[in-house]
């Protein structure tokens, strides 16, 4: 008998609402069966929902060998704990060797209660997922062919690897953006797995009343030009030349953490690991050093103007066309020479 | 109903001011080289807890998992006006995950026995896994609302709240105990008090009053045992729970108790893909401007 234990399949928690798959899942099926691939094992989808088999057809055209369906009236919105009995016994029954959630309120609010119950690792806002061996010195031992969990970590320019030592699942939580998006396979067929719900008491301890969903003010996304502004903006007003330079140019408005922090921009603006990834055709970056958890979100952008007054910057190392100088004066000259074309 | 409030906070490094330097061989993060801070949303729990208090009778009892020093953020709890705080502290405690502190929180909570609500901060501004708060409910099977912004009424047993879900909002409902973890709402953490902190700054651990004596030659039991005495009775005893007392398991806290571990920590090396360097004037501006029109970069 073989002592090598079978290793487990990739899974993916499936976010929907209304009958809509929120991105983030289906990128991050995606990078699933990417993982799937080099470990040669299934991809496998878990959906929960109220009337949610129309979707089944578009998770294994973009990639799953399997979906496990829980479709129960009770299970319509997300709530943590039927969510989480739900997962935690089909992760019981069936031992999936990875499990990625999106980095949404709700991944991050399911994602630990999970991992919690199960005693799994649970690795936040990975910016990117690979498969190696792991040398774990303090066991002695070498781990095969386990999750490198990789994010940037505290201060400036540090990226941390980190892997889950104890049983699977390995788990870990993605933003969204983060993983690109691939076309799906047009009538590309899988299986179906469905799943038995029972209704608990502990069921009834939260109920929703109300829910609204707005619109996203900030069209960042799928923006092809984004104007972002930092900490040496300024100020609230100062904040008014990035966006005239957005609108002048036709692009989106983006913005740093400290920006955000500092109350000049909605945090809906943010670009970076705990902000928006994005991958316009042009990124204007005025005023931002250029942390790593920033350029997280912007490295993937096709040509990068940084505009900065220090000419040691981080920022310079990841653009096309640098600019010296005080963006106070560099960006009206920028609008100028645009209206002037 | 009067509620007696857990409200569970972290002394994080101000992560605005965070170098290199600051990183130890092991990945973990060394605090020392670093300003600590009140974690941001966890003074946001701290004020919603005092608001519940004021509007519903009870007490605030604030605990933090943290070395020594982390009783700075207790005795700013007591300034802002909390009745009770706790430091969870040992040597064992340190290297924990987010697994193993929401199973060394929890310990603590049930220590700390009849409780109607615990409040947390969304996540804490060092790592920002907003993973604890619902750790911490699932180990004491507690239901959750997250990402809280405000709580609209407490009756009967049930508590309705506002909450941000991903691209909206939602009204929720929960039946108590439960665990809330907070985002920053409209109310603003209210400031220390000045007659409260010249109150509670004298407010310590036991191993703080046994280092007060530590040169002192009359090490006299007697005298320690007095001076708690009368801290107790002005309510500046800051409660110290060591691994020992909590009754936790050995292999479920600290390092032995996190499933995670950190591989390796890289600098990124910022090469840099060497970039055009366009001097600040009008005219090389312009150039740029017409080269982006042209390679239809900009229209
Ligand atoms: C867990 C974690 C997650 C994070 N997530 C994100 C994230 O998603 N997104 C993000 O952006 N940050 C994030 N951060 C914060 C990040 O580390 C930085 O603190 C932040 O990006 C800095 O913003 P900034 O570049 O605008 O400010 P600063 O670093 O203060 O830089 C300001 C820059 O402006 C320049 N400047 C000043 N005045 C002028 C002028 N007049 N003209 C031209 N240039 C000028 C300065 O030279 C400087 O380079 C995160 C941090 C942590 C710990």
């Amino acid at each position: 008998m073989s002592s090598k234990r079978k290793i487990g399949n990739v899974w993916i928690f499936i976010e929907q609402d209304e009958g809509r798959i929120a991105d983030v899942s289906l990128e991050l099926v995606c990078k699933g069966r990417d993982l799937a691939r080099r470990l040669k094992v299934k991809t496998e989808a878990v959906l929960l929902g109220s009337e949610v088999g129309g979707l089944v057809q578009s998770l294994h055209e973009y990639g799953c060998d399997n979906v496990f369906v829980a479709d129960h009236r009770r299970l319509r919105y997300f709530s943590a704990l039927p969510y989480t009995r739900v997962i935690v016994d089909l992760v019981r029954q069936h031992r999936p060797n990875i499990f990625l959630f999106g980095a949404t309120p709700t991944g991050r609010s399911l994602a630990p209660r999970v991992a919690s119950k199960l005693l799994a690792g649970l690795t936040a806002d990975c910016t990117e997922l690979r498969i190696d061996d792991f040398e774990d010195k303090s066991r002695k031992q070498t781990l095969h062919d386990k999750l490198m969990q990789i994010r940037p970590a505290f201060g400036g320019n540090i990226i941390a690897t980190i892997v889950n030592t104890w049983e699977d699942p390995q788990m870990v939580t993605v933003r969204e953006g983060v993983m690109p998006l691939r076309d799906p396979e047009k009538g590309r067929g899988g299986a179906v797995t469905e799943v038995k719900f029972s209704e608990q008491p502990e069921d009834l301890a939260v109920k929703i009343i109300e829910r609204s969903r707005e619109v996203k003010s900030s069209s960042l996304k799928n923006a092809q030009i984004i104007v972002s502004g930092g900490y040496g903006v300024g100020g609230a007003a100062g904040f008014k030349l990035i966006e005239r330079l957005a609108e002048v140019v036709g692009g989106a408005v983006g913005a740093s953490r400290a920006a955000v922090d500092a109350g000049w921009v909605d945090h809906d603006h943010q670009v970076g690991q705990t902000g928006i990834t994005v991958r316009p055709r042009l990124y204007i970056a005025c005023g931002i050093s250029g942390s790593v958890q920033h350029r997280a979100g912007m490295a993937e952008s096709g040509k990068v103007i940084a505009i900065n007054d220090d000419p040691e910057a981080p920022i310079f190392s990841v653009a096309d066309y640098g600019i010296v100088g005080n963006l106070h004066e560099v960006v009206p000259k920028l609008i100028k020479a645009y209206k002037e074309k | 109903m009067s509620l007696t409030i857990l409200v569970f906070a972290k002394q994080v490094p101000d992560t605005q001011n965070i170098t290199g330097q600051a990183m130890k061989e092991d990945g973990t993060v060394n605090r020392a080289a670093l300003p600590a801070i009140f974690n941001p949303e966890d003074l946001c729990a701290l004020e919603l807890a005092l608001q519940l208090r004021e509007s519903h009778g009870g007490k605030v009892v604030v605990g933090t998992m943290g070395p020594p020093g982390a009783t700075a953020i207790l005795r700013h709890a007591l300034y802002m006006g909390a009745d009770e705080t706790i430091l969870v502290s040992d040597r064992k405690f340190a290297g924990a995950d987010t697994l193993a502190t929401s199973y060394t929180l929890a310990s603590a909570a049930r220590r700390y026995g009849k409780f109607d609500l615990i409040v947390c901060g969304r996540q804490a501004i060092d790592g920002d896994t907003a993973q604890v708060g619902p750790q911490l409910a699932e180990k004491l099977d507690l239901p959750q609302l997250t990402y809280v912004e405000e709580v609209q009424s407490v009756e009967k047993g049930r508590l309705r709240a506002r909450c941000l879900i991903d691209g909206g909002h939602e009204i929720a409902e929960t039946a108590l105990p439960a665990l809330l973890t907070v985002v920053s709402g409209e109310q603003p953490p209210r400031p220390a008090g000045a007659k409260r902190l010249m109150q509670f700054k004298k407010a310590m651990t036991r191993s703080e009053l046994m280092a007060k004596h530590a040169n002192s030659n009359y090490e006299d039991a007697n005298l320690l045992a007095e001076e708690e005495e009368a801290l107790r009775a002005k309510r500046l005893w800051i409660h110290e729970w060591t691994a020992e007392e909590l009754g936790t398991e050995s292999e479920r806290i600290g390092l032995a108790g996190s499933p995670t571990k950190v591989k390796n920590i890289e600098s990124v090396v910022l090469a840099g893909k060497g970039f055009v360097n366009i001097p600040p004037t009008d005219q090389d501006i312009g150039k740029l401007v017409h080269e982006l029109i042209e390679e239809h970069i900009l229209s």
